[in-house]
């Protein structure tokens, strides 16, 4: 068990081969005629723990530890991955890597050319004070149990699902630029869903806590900031409330959305639709393309004017937040939407020349060892209104809406136009007022039409950074966490579905 | 160190009452490719073990389960080391059972088989053939081929060893036409790519991008449609994967009775269709075997070793089976039937190929695949998704044209009642899941009243 204090990088990383490795497996892809090389070793540790009513179901810890080589031959790329950390080993790995663009040449009808970035070197670690792998295992549980036992005696509730995931990842970049970097970053979610059964009718419901993944350590759950007692102590009431609650009418209304939904809505519809990558078409065959091409950059009104999105990856506790990405490039933060439209994308080394930035701006990521970086997604957020106001006065402006709290289930089209989510709890808004809690909703829209709807922001007071571990990307298939900050903001007029009239016939 | 040696090694230093030791070795090779060119590609191999240590006997038996990468000897002694403490610092497993007893296959020694990008020796070429193809005739091809071999070794202290050998291969296209405003896809399962004609999986996009090129518009609403093989392969997949007997029992999914207890005899459609998997369906074998890192609610880390054989979900329209793992299994008073890394679905009498039951169809929806399919409701398993890459409209039993593509809200479970003709079966990618299970061998299935909620502007 690692005793270190936090903000140094575990030593068992550090004692790894790393800078040998690098020299050999760069001395070879130089030799080979490469014109960019990078070796990559990476030390994934991951723990997760699941309860079912109080009780632990499964406990399962897993190491990752791996190293890749990546080579620009002749304008095609190379790559080979593989865990043998010997010196030969290495050796042969950046061979294969070289071969494999050999092979791949036929194929490749446009040569790869990076943009320059300056060479780095250093050592960063995340922002976190308890390092989980500092905490014995039982302490956790005991933890984890006592919470999920709170919930389960409470009246109504039938079960408890609990997860907890941590991940500690380390990596080590070194290419032929002259870069070396070594980081570590630790993120954890602790997530508890309650479910309620009707016996009579056999109608459940379930309720969720909406608190965030966050990158920070044990002391998310046992130092003051978030206030676990208050979800925890209300999550009972709420889910008793929505299995009796009425349905919706399906029709049109006025949604105050609360960040801790309003994350995923720009995940998916801002997120994704700014990746360059996509919007070039490299993802067409898997998650698809994006509306917003780069034609129309500077142009695209892709909301209300009160519309401001930033990407960036030096937000503090951020889950996309890095030091360096994985192609040596210093993390940044740069606009996406300004004033509603559309002002930049999301890039990597090898696609921001094809709109004509000439710096990356730090977007690539690998989630493995053996996998391949590609651009991933920025901490993507929505910048709250300096003067804006609170919740509570933005329920107060609506006279026949929803306040809707919580993700749940997302789904967008290829080309991110057509979106529905649904939510962990909706509370009818009556002249300003909060009656009581709804239930079956879904809300559907296309992005253009659902952001340029949004008639007011939130003042920083609402802002929360959400996010989540598992955006998965790319062919072979890639998992990465992401961040996204947004404050609460009110969007008129929006079409909202019955999702039990949606099931019947 | 060959993984039979690493299973050894690790049960040669166990300290506990019980161990399980499952070793897998992975090698991956893929191609991907963007707008006619080579976009990302690599090769890479991996060894993973996983320790499953049990201290204590009776009804305080606990499992401590750990997994890492392996590159040395060493490693593997600091996993059993971990697996062992929190065995012996575990409060006692719910699902604690015998581990499972056996004897050693006589291939248990063998080396593992290795994929590498030899296996792409035919198919690469005739790929760079068809860029060339494709951008004479404005069209742009987007896809990716991968294959994987996976061995895994398991071993136990009751002396049990397995070996199986698990290949895994795919190629999907998709085809656009050169201003991106027609789009299609075509999909295959394989296992060594000898079997993938690149011929023929253009002549696929070709005929579809034309069927594109009258292209008409259809509101929201409720159509019969025609779901290709891929289409059903993503519907059934979901639904086997919330298909636990425990959860049902526990009246927390759409297989949950009123009152208590499961659906299993209860009648779910007319049609006289049964969902199965078998280790052993011709094209798609898959480990006879359970294998299980981590206890959930339809496998346990006990239970791994067990025998598995052909399992009907749903036979003739009636449900069945859920899946079970030996806890649940006793929880519930079910059969013990584990979930099995293949599914089959078969409609008993249908003899029509994919062609004649759309030229048989009157006025419906020809789609190509769906997309983002997510869970809506459990209570119901409504789940939402989008047409993609082809709406076709059918009209007298031929394609007219392409129409918009549509948001649908729609439950795999309800849709089965409403089937009206379906196809012979065929082995078939589902695209939407396949990262996570490629073993799929579906019918067409021809659907009334299939609930097209909004139109997407996607094309
Ligand atoms: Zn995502």
């Amino acid at each position: 068990m690692t005793k270190q204090a936090p903000g140094t990088i575990d030593d068992e990383f550090l004692a790894l081969p790393l800078q040998a490795l690098a020299d050999a497996a760069l001395q070879t892809a130089r030799d080979g005629g490469a014109s960019y090389a990078a070796f990559r070793m990476e030390r994934i540790l991951g723990s997760s723990i699941r309860l079912r009513d109080a009780e632990v179901e499964g406990v399962n810890d897993t190491e990752d530890v791996g190293y890749s080589v990546r080579v620009i031959l002749d304008g095609t790329w190379g790559f080979a991955a593989d865990v043998d950390r010997s010196p030969e080993a290495v050796v042969r790995t950046a061979r294969r890597a070289l071969d494999v663009a050999r092979v791949s040449a036929p194929v490749n009808t446009e040569p790869v050319d990076l943009t320059p970035e300056q060479a780095h070197q250093g050592t960063w670690c995340s922002s976190y004070r308890i390092d989980p792998w500092s905490v014995p295992q039982d302490d956790k549980i005991a933890l984890l149990q006592a919470w999920s036992r709170q919930l389960l005696d409470a009246p109504g509730v039938d079960h408890v699902d609990t997860s907890f995931l941590a991940v500690k990842e380390n990596k080590f970049y070194a290419d032929l630029s002259g870069t070396v970097t070594t980081q570590q970053r630790i993120r954890l979610h602790p997530e508890f869903d309650a479910v309620a059964i009707d016996p009579a009718s056999g109608a459940f419901e379930t309720m969720g806590t909406v608190a965030p993944p966050v990158g920070r350590g044990w002391e998310f759950l046992t130092e003051p900031g978030y206030d676990w007692a208050d979800e925890l102590g209300q999550l009972p009431g709420w889910l008793v409330e929505k299995l009796k609650a009425p349905g919706i009418e399906p029709g049109r209304y006025d949604l105050v959305i609360d960040p801790s939904n309003l994350w995923l809505t720009i995940h998916e519809s801002i997120g994704h639709a700014t990746e360059l990558d996509r919007a070039l078409g490299y993802e067409a065959n898997y998650a698809g393309m994006s509306f917003a091409t780069p034609d129309q950059l500077g142009t695209l009104q892709y909301g209300s004017s009160l519309m401001h999105i930033t990407g960036d990856r030096t937000v503090e506790h951020g889950l996309s937040t890095v030091a360096w990405d994985d192609e040596g490039v210093e993390g940044q933060m740069f606009d996406i939407v300004k004033d509603g439209v559309l002002v930049g994308y999301q890039l990597d080394r090898r696609i921001a020349p094809r709109v004509g930035y000439d710096r990356s701006n730090g977007c690539a990521f690998a989630d493995s060892p053996g996998h391949v970086p590609i651009q991933r997604m920025a901490n993507v957020s929505l910048q709250p209104v300096a003067d804006g106001p609170s919740t509570e006065q933005m329920i107060e402006g609506v006279d026949d809406g929803l306040y809707i709290v919580g993700d749940k289930s997302w789904s967008i089209d290829m080309q991110r136009y057509n979106f529905q989510f649904t939510g962990q709890r909706f509370f009818r808004i009556r002249g300003g007022k909060i009656q009581g809690q709804v239930k079956d909703v879904a809300y559907q829209a296309t992005t253009t039409d659902f952001w340029g709807s949004m008639g007011v922001v939130g003042g920083p007071d609402t802002y929360v950074l959400g996010g989540a571990f598992n955006c998965g990307k790319a062919q072979p298939g890639q998992v990465a966490p992401v961040s996204h900050g947004a404050p609460s903001a009110t969007f008129t007029q929006v079409n909202v579905l019955n999702t039990t009239a949606e099931g019947a016939r | 160190m060959n993984p039979h040696e690493i299973v050894e090694s690790a049960l040669a230093q166990c300290t506990v009452d019980d161990m399980t030791v499952l070793c897998q070795e992975h090698s991956q090779t893929n191609l991907r490719w963007a707008a006619n060119t080579l976009t990302t590609n690599g090769v890479m191999r991996s060894l993973d073990l996983t320790v499953i240590a049990v201290a204590g006997s009776g009804a305080g038996r606990a499992a401590g389960v750990a997994s890492a990468s392996v590159a040395d000897v060493s490693d593997v002694t600091a996993i059993v080391e971990r697996a062992e403490a929190a065995a012996r610092s575990s409060a006692p497993s719910p699902d604690a059972a015998d581990i499972v007893a056996g004897e050693a296959s006589d291939d248990f020694a063998q080396h593992p088989a290795q994929t590498s990008p030899d296996v792409f020796s035919q198919f690469a070429p005739a790929l760079g053939d068809w860029f060339g193809r494709a951008a004479g005739a404005d069209i742009e091809l987007f896809g990716f081929a991968e294959h994987d071999i996976t061995t895994t070794y398991l071993g136990n202290s009751a002396g049990l060893r397995r070996r199986h050998v698990q290949p895994t291969g795919r190629v999907e296209v998709t085809g656009k036409s050169a201003s991106r405003s027609r789009s299609t896809w075509a999909g295959r399962s394989t296992r060594d790519f000898q079997d993938i004609d690149v011929a023929d999986l253009d002549t696929q996009v070709r005929t579809r991008l034309g069927w594109a090129e009258r292209s008409l518009s259809l509101d929201p609403g409720r159509y019969e449609v025609l779901l290709p093989p891929t289409a059903v392969a993503d519907l059934m997949v979901y639904q086997y994967w919330t298909a636990a007997a425990r959860d049902a029992a526990e009246g927390r999914t759409v297989f949950s009775k009123p009152g208590g207890g499961t659906r299993i005899g209860e009648r779910l459609t007319e049609s006289p269709l049964s969902l199965f998997s078998d280790p052993q369906y011709p094209g798609m074998q898959c480990a006879p075997f359970a294998i299980a890192h981590a206890s959930g609610s339809t496998e346990s880390v006990f239970d791994n070793g067990l025998p598995l054989e052909r399992t009907n979900w749903i036979d003739h329209g009636a449900l069945s089976a859920l899946g079970q793992t030996r806890h649940s299994a006793d929880l519930t008073g079910g059969a013990l039937t584990p979930m099995i890394d293949n599914l089959a679905l078969e409609v008993d009498g249908a003899s029509s190929s994919i062609t004649d039951l759309i030229e048989h169809t009157e006025r419906g929806l020809l789609l190509t695949t769906l997309w983002y399919i997510r869970e809506v409701d459990p209570q119901t398993l409504l789940l939402t998704g989008l047409t993609r890459d082809g709406v076709y409209l059918v009209e007298g039993g031929e394609v007219v044209g392409a129409v918009n593509n549509f948001r649908f809200n729609e439950s795999p479970v309800d849709l089965l009642s409403r089937v009206t003709g379906a196809s012979t079966t065929e082995i078939s990618l589902p695209r939407e899941w396949s990262d996570f299970f490629t073993r799929a061998a579906m019918p067409m299935l021809r659907v009334a009243d299939f609930n097209m909620s909004t139109v997407s502007q996607a094309s």
